[in-house]
């Protein structure tokens, strides 16, 4: 026991978790916690706005696998954090967010800067904690980290009030927390993993889908050898790329609405399907009830509610994806021998991807300078460097032709497909691995959300690349006006965008233009190299569209090719 | 088809529960027919009882959503064959005259009710039981003229 104030024991209780930066921003009623912080050696990066701290800290985690800490001050603050934690919350990430809040007798009385930020986050949150004693916060704060890394990942948010951080109390660090209603599965039930291992056994044309609970647990290495010992197809989410390695022989590419045609055509041929850690998204699935039809499918998840929530399954297990897959691994190994490359199975698999290749309107697309650009930056950046997205064309054109190959090198919003997102995710993503090279993907309407992010990398020294698929427009709004809506332009063209080299300039970053692959290369070689975060825009025509797309509402099947399709 | 559900939890006794679960309700779009909350003997833990409409599918996605809030620390579906149900109703009927009293008395008999309160013209009566029962109560004095009506949900605990 020892005495301190709540502000002090909030940096006690972030040291005690490793935490090393936090990205946030100060104001009225966390001052006391920016107090502490001040010569606590914790890196205290100041962002421009919450919503970018939340998704550094969400970037952070998803490249290091570690808990990524936000800070924001009350009411306007807290708010702001609001779509950064849903997109952790949507994507299971780890996160924990600290909040100031008004002092304990002015909460519910609509103070300066109140707002109920626990019950406008309970819907997105994993829990929430709001010490009212200055002693509750060692604890809260060990459970909200405990929570937010175990189980199904997911944001936390502490909201303490200022007289709370400000009040002197005997403190107690607890070196491990029990939480009676909080108990997730690990270990898998043995009469299920010995069901799967028959199912698969039994199976002639089995299929490996990998979902981001794949690279939440780790589980990369028996994932690989099921499907190498099964020398069975391998799929993924889009949040799943990494999973597997996309180079492999075996790979096929995510499934889904903007998926490789061969994953599409490839899954729904399969009578097996061993779902990891993945939860039916319709943008994965497509209709659900022509979703796999004839397969059998096993779902492994750590979360029960998502067995069974949107897809009927034959075989639930519930338990972390790498210790269940470890152990139908073995006991695969133990039942079979390593099947052969040249059985039915493996020639029909063979048979679509040629098919696919030979699609003329497909190979079309690798003369949009966009896929060329996204190629370009896989064959440039090294296996372990990191891509960040931001959501929308250029998002969709990478998931088909960005080829991830290391696991949690691909960091992307899948679930809730926040624009904004990439940039600053990039910056966290460099701050937990500052080795390696980031780089960020994006659009120009996704850039401008967050832009000002570029302030922190400046400041910091954070030298991220950012490259812009610049086409002065919302390219994924204005490809299904396109399609679905006559070329109704609506509100999607941009009159006016800033000029992106200046606008680097201008925050003391590098700008660059390349409008041909030959300048793209030089300017992304350069960049790499380059102690400064420098942003390279690159105007693509707004009419390169992204093929291929099952349009929403249909079976993966109805695979569109190309416009003329329509 | 639709039917419904009871289901029986122990939950954390504290601040905010409540609105965890019923807004994991909403969002989900579950339709809730009652919810009843109250503390049981273990300190620092309620029994919340929830009355579900729906089918199978429904039922198990909502006990897993509900398994899933960290404040829930034990589920158990109850089978009305093999439980006690019980719900309360207080209802303030029109009695304006010695007739109507008698006849509601006679009511109030036949369905183990109790006349709680006996006002200008009004009579209100307490009758217990399982749902349907005091639908049919309801349904029996609505002639009378209901001029007020608060029921507590459902609670139940399982025989044996």
């Amino acid at each position: 026991m020892v005495e301190m104030t709540g502000a002090e024991a909030v940096v006690e209780a972030l040291k005690r978790e490793d935490v090393s930066v936090i990205f946030g921003i100060p104001g009225g009623a966390n001052l006391p916690i920016y107090d502490e912080l001040y010569d606590s050696g914790i890196r205290s990066i100041l962002c421009r706005h919450e919503q970018s701290a939340a998704h550094m800290a969400d970037g952070y985690a998803r490249a290091s696998g570690r808990v990524g800490v936000c800070m924001a001050t009350s009411g306007p603050g807290a708010t702001n954090l609001v779509t950064g934690i849903a997109t952790a919350y949507m994507d299971s990430s780890p996160i924990v967010a600290i909040t100031g809040q008004v002092p304990r007798a002015m909460i519910g009385r609509d103070a300066f800067q109140e707002v109920d930020i626990i019950g406008i986050t309970t819907a997105i949150t994993k829990y929430t904690f709001q010490p009212m004693k200055a002693e509750d916060i060692p604890s809260d704060i060990k459970k909200a980290f405990y929570i937010a890394s175990t189980g199904r990942p997911g944001p936390v948010l502490v909201d303490i009030p200022k007289d709370v951080q400000q009040e002197k109390a005997e403190m107690e660090f607890p070196e491990r927390v029990t939480i009676r209603g909080y108990k997730p599965v690990v270990t898998p039930h043995p009469l299920q993993v010995e069901k799967a291992v028959d199912l698969l056994l039994s199976a002639e044309r089995p299929v490996l889908w990998g979902g981001g609970g794949v690279n939440l647990s780790n589980a990369h290495e028996p994932f690989r050898k099921i499907a190498e010992l099964l020398m069975a197809p391998v799929v993924t989410t889009l949040i799943g790329k990494g999973a597997f390695p996309e180079n492999h022989p075996l790979s096929l590419g995510p499934i889904g609405m903007h998926g490789t045609a061969e994953a599409n055509r490839i899954v729904l041929e399969a009578d097996c399907l061993l779902a990891v850690g993945v939860r039916f998204s319709d943008r994965s699935t497509g209709r659900f009830d022509e979703f796999c039809p004839d397969a059998k499918i096993i779902h492994v998840d750590i979360d029960p509610s998502e067995i069974g929530k949107n897809k009927k399954v034959h075989l639930p297990i519930v338990g972390d994806a790498k210790v269940t897959l470890e152990q139908i691994y073995e006991r695969l190994r133990a039942r079979i021998a390593q099947q052969r490359e040249d059985s039915p199975w493996m020639k029909r698999v063979q048979e679509v991807r040629e098919e696919v290749r030979r699609n003329a309107k497909l190979d079309s697309s690798n003369n949009l300078l966009s896929v060329q650009v996204i190629k370009k930056i896989r064959e440039l950046l090294p296996p372990e460097g990191i891509l960040t997205t931001e959501v929308g064309k250029h998002q969709m054109f990478a998931e088909i032709h960005y080829k991830v190959i290391k696991p949690r090198t691909w960091i992307t919003s899948t679930g809730l497909g926040t624009m904004g997102f990439g940039f600053p995710a990039s910056i966290g993503a460099k701050v937990a691995k500052p080795s390696v090279p980031v780089v960020d993907l994006a659009g120009d309407g996704s850039f401008c959300m967050t832009e000002n992010s570029l302030a922190v990398c400046v400041e910091e020294g954070i030298p991220v690349v950012v490259v812009i698929l610049d086409n002065r427009s919302l390219g994924m709004v204005e490809q299904w006006q396109r399609i679905f809506y006559n070329r109704r332009y609506s509100s999607v063209r941009f009159g006016s965008t800033p000029d992106f080299v200046r606008l680097a300039e201008a925050y003391g970053a590098v700008g660059i233009r390349a409008t041909t692959i030959e300048d793209f290369e030089k300017a992304f070689n350069h960049a790499l190299l380059s102690e400064v975060v420098t942003v390279i825009d690159v105007p693509v025509n707004p009419e390169e569209d992204v093929y291929p797309f099952v349009p929403p509402g249909s079976g993966l099947k109805d695979i569109l090719y190309g416009p003329e399709e329509l | 088809m639709s039917e419904s559900y009871i289901i029986s939890t122990i939950v954390e006794n504290k601040p905010g529960v409540l609105f965890r679960a019923s807004n994991m309700f909403r969002r989900r779009g579950f339709n809730i027919e009652s919810i009843t909350v109250g503390p049981i003997e273990q300190p620092g833990l309620s029994k919340m009882t929830i009355v579900v409409n729906g089918n199978e599918d429904t039922v198990e996605q909502l006990v897993k959503q509900l398994a899933k809030l960290i404040d829930v620390i034990k589920i158990v579906r109850l089978e009305p064959k093999s439980s006690v149900v019980r719900e309360l109703a207080l209802i303030k009927v029109n009695a304006p005259d010695q007739r109507a009293r008698a006849d509601l008395m006679n009511y109030v008999q036949i369905f183990r009710g109790k006349v709680v309160d006996v006002g200008d013209g009004t009579l209100t009566i307490e009758v217990t039981g399982d749902s349907d029962k005091i639908d049919a109560f309801i349904k029996i004095v609505t002639s009378f003229g209901i001029r007020d009506i608060s029921r507590t949900g459902v609670t139940a605990i399982p025989r044996g």
